[in-house]
């Protein structure tokens, strides 16, 4: 047996300690140690995108990411995109644009969007479907995911003008 | 699907690195970004004892021009060369190309160093590399040597890596400035391996080819130097007849192995017109 490492963390904000075997995958330490299930097990080979979480800034499938390379990391996922009981630009987006039929693939998606505005708060249409070939979606076709990217762009750059 | 147990270390430089190397030989492997060597230890194909972390080795990483050679750290990302203004300005072929591997979070993670020496046939950045005369910088704890990229690469999942070697820079000149390229790719989805590509650069006198590279993705056991293709195309105008003959040369080597992206035949016919769609995409790209 394989000595278990100490890893430290933050999640959400929140200072988070693990005890883990090097061969944990983030995916089943935040969902199963951390009791954080909005990232989604999906293909479990990297395709899918349903695991997607922000790690350190990077948008990352963490069915492909050891706990153990998460030490001192900041890790974000759906659930720390609502603030005091409001809804996240993107998550509001995809309730008005209905960007979602199942919602399986949702949480992957978002997270994947939110880091997306941060590096292109306008991104066109094109942009935003290259940026996000990524994450997988069977039911929607695409079309109403787009319009949910756009709805939250277009909602952060008026509030950052505040007009 | 998790992989089998295995000791993990997160050396901080690359002699720290290069001595865990040493210390566990052949039960060691490096770990990069991480998104084809922990596929495979999910499927149990690989079964490192040890795993040599080579992301907290910030000596790895950065992009930077010294006397016409551009210096590209092996950990640096996919999006880092993506997003690189030094390289969209100097050497755009590598950006072309990066854009057209796997998707947007693999290429968070994803680092030319480890697409090189995986060895993996179906890897993009090898044409790259070829088209572009670079070379790499392999360090051992017993000193280091460069290597060209044309030689480098032996076959499936072999190249010239030495055990206890560590690939720790890749080196391109500077392309001139009128430098023709193109990296055309042929791929079912997002994400996908190449069914087949071609990478091409160019310099065009007038309207005749002074010279060109032409190399081949996935349609072989390692990446494909089109020389026949390369040499019927020099000092020639490049006009339809010619970009025919050159991509009939380009087939005549090809060797891929039929899988779910199709037979042999139709990736030898793809790899035929990748070559043909690089050849005038980087035509349309020359200075004259």
């Amino acid at each position: 047996m394989v000595k278990k490492q100490p890893v430290s963390f933050k999640l959400n904000g929140t200072d988070v300690d693990v005890l883990v075997e090097p061969r944990e995958l983030l995916i089943h330490t935040l969902r199963e140690r951390l009791q954080h299930t909005g990232p989604h097990i999906g293909c479990e080979t990297s395709h899918c995108g349903a695991c997607t979480v922000d790690l350190n800034g990077m948008s990352v499938k963490s069915c492909t990411v050891l706990t153990v390379q998460c030490r001192d990391a900041e890790v974000l996922t759906v659930e720390g995109l609502e603030q005091g009981g409001t809804l996240h630009a993107l998550q509001e987006g995809f309730t008005q644009a209905h960007g979602l039929q199942c919602g399986f693939c949702t949480p992957g998606m978002i997270t994947r969007a939110y880091r997306l505005l941060k590096e292109n708060p306008s991104p066109s249409e094109e942009e935003i479907r290259y940026w996000m070939a990524g994450n997988l979606c069977r039911c929607t076709g695409y079309q109403n995911i787009v319009k949910a990217v756009q709805y939250a762009a277009n909602k952060m750059s008026l509030a950052r003008t505040g007009t | 699907m998790i992989p089998r147990e295995f000791e993990y270390h997160a050396p901080k430089s690359i002699p720290d690195a290069l001595g865990l190397l040493q210390q566990f030989g052949d039960e060691a492997k490096l770990l990069a970004g991480g998104h084809s060597l922990l596929p495979m230890m999910k499927l149990r194909f690989a079964q490192p004892g040890h795993l040599i972390d080579l992301g907290g080795i910030g000596e790895l990483k950065g992009i930077r021009e010294a006397n016409g050679t551009l210096r590209i750290g092996a950990m640096t990302t996919e999006n880092e060369i993506i997003w690189s203004k030094l390289l969209q300005d100097k050497c755009p072929l590598l950006v072309e190309g990066a854009r057209l591997i796997a998707d947007p979070q693999v290429r968070y993670k994803g680092t030319i160093g480890g697409d090189l020496s995986h060895g993996d046939p179906g890897n993009d950045h090898p044409a790259l590399m070829l088209v572009l005369g670079a070379s790499f910088v392999l360090k051992s704890s017993s000193g280091e040597r460069v290597v060209p990229s044309d030689g480098f690469f032996l076959g499936s999942y072999t190249t010239l890596l030495q055990p206890g070697e560590i690939m720790t820079e890749i080196r391109i000149p500077v392309p001139a400035p009128n430098t023709g390229y193109s990296y055309s790719k042929l791929k079912r989805k997002v994400g996908d391996y190449a069914t087949a590509a071609a990478a091409v650069t160019l310099r065009m006198k007038g309207e005749s080819v002074q010279d060109v590279a032409i190399a081949l993705t996935n349609v072989g056991a390692r990446v494909l130097k089109a020389r026949a293709a390369e040499d019927s195309l020099r000092g020639k105008t490049m006009n339809d007849a010619a970009i025919a003959e050159a991509a009939r040369l380009a087939m005549s080597i090809c060797d891929p192995a039929a899988d779910q992206r199709g037979d042999a035949e139709y990736k030898v016919a793809m790899a035929g017109e990748m070559t043909q769609r690089a050849l005038r995409t980087a035509r349309s790209r020359a200075g004259r």
